[in-house]
């Protein structure tokens, strides 16, 4: 939920990076941790298993800039991937503002891909939000991969409405700004909407 | 619907978390919300990472949630973390978190006392920030422009 602070002139928001295991959620952040400047965001918390595998979530605060005399920072979180952490994952949507499905764009992902997007609308529904109306972009990861399904069958599979989809090798950074951008665009704009 | 808290509202908060840290002999005292964002912090900060520990408490509150509802518990109303030397306490009150950290200066059972004894008041204020009015005619966002975004990211 947003958050607008008057006296500390700042508005804060949560967007959550959501997707399969090992579709690269974890890389999204740890690119924009290491592509920004360290006074505009904070620590990158990682909450992992001791195999680096996500078991609760991955934070990390990033402050954007100014916008109308307002510091916005954004609340950035994974969730854990893995079928069996359902539960995490439902309590990390609690008060989000914005969501990125990270798609794993190899062709043995997409079973994983399309029962993680599932799962994603399952679980807005539990806290009652509607992927339909919310802040929402699609990101093809890992398109450097050779065995990859091409973007236009892997759009048509998972495309939800009509949100902005963003091709991205989160490893080497490709694409991950743009889906922040894209992401963090329509949260704001909603605030115009009240 | 974003929650709009107004800089009188801030200051008052403040003021409630001023009277808890000296009466608790406490380092600090925040108010969190139960989705992890800092509402107002009081207190020694130095280099504490307060918005990392906002995230960290409401992610802890979340996972104790969780499991008291597994075994037939609403919730838990409050969280205890006892360290060598520094300790945190953390309350749920309603939709907020009253997180206190002390040290060897104060004890769990003091900080306890003089939570509670805020909750309600803190409860109460919270309540009027959440269901006052929104009044969009005043609000900065309204009239923000793809511009205004675009600036953001050059």
């Amino acid at each position: 939920m947003t958050f607008i602070n008057y006296a500390s002139r700042e508005i804060n928001c949560k967007i959550v990076y959501y997707g399969p295991g090992l579709c690269g959620k974890t890389t999204n952040l740890q690119h924009i941790f290491e592509a920004t400047a360290p006074q505009a965001r904070g620590k990158l918390i990682s909450l992992a298993t001791e195999t680096d595998r996500t078991l609760f979530f991955d934070f990390m605060p990033l402050e954007l800039g100014t916008v109308r005399g307002f510091k916005t920072r954004f609340h950035l979180y994974t969730v854990p991937g893995q079928v069996f952490y359902d539960a995490s994952r439902k309590l990390i949507l609690k008060g989000v503002d914005g969501v990125v499905f990270v798609a794993d764009s190899q062709e043995e992902r997409m079973d994983a891909n399309i029962e993680s997007l599932y799962n994603l609308e399952e679980n807005l529904k539990a806290q009652g939000y509607d992927l339909m109306k919310l802040p929402y972009v699609l990101q093809l990861n890992k398109r450097d991969l050779p065995n990859i399904i091409p973007a236009a069958d892997l759009t048509a599979e998972l495309k939800r409405k009509e949100e902005p989809v963003v091709e991205a090798v989160a490893s080497s950074g490709a694409g991950v700004f743009d889906t922040l951008k894209a992401v963090a665009k329509q949260v704001l704009t909603e605030l115009r909407k009240g | 619907m974003p929650i709009t808290l107004h800089e009188l509202q801030y200051h008052q908060l403040k003021a409630v978390l001023a009277r808890l840290r000296m009466d608790s002999y406490a380092r600090v005292v925040f108010l969190v919300d139960k989705d992890g964002q800092e509402i107002a912090v009081q207190g020694e900060i130095g280099n504490l990472d307060t918005t990392s520990l906002a995230s960290l408490a409401a992610g802890n509150v979340a996972a104790t949630g969780g499991m008291a509802q597994l075994i037939g518990e609403k919730e838990f109303p409050t969280l205890s973390h006892e360290g060598a030397h520094e300790s945190i306490h953390i309350s749920v009150i309603g939709r907020m978190l009253l997180i206190v950290v002390f040290d060897e200066r104060s004890s769990l059972g003091l900080v306890k006392l003089r939570s509670k004894q805020v909750s309600q008041q803190l409860s109460a204020m919270m309540e009027e920030i959440v269901n006052a009015p929104k009044d969009d005619s005043d609000s900065p966002f309204a009239e923000i422009t793809d511009e205004d975004i675009d600036s953001l990211f050059q």
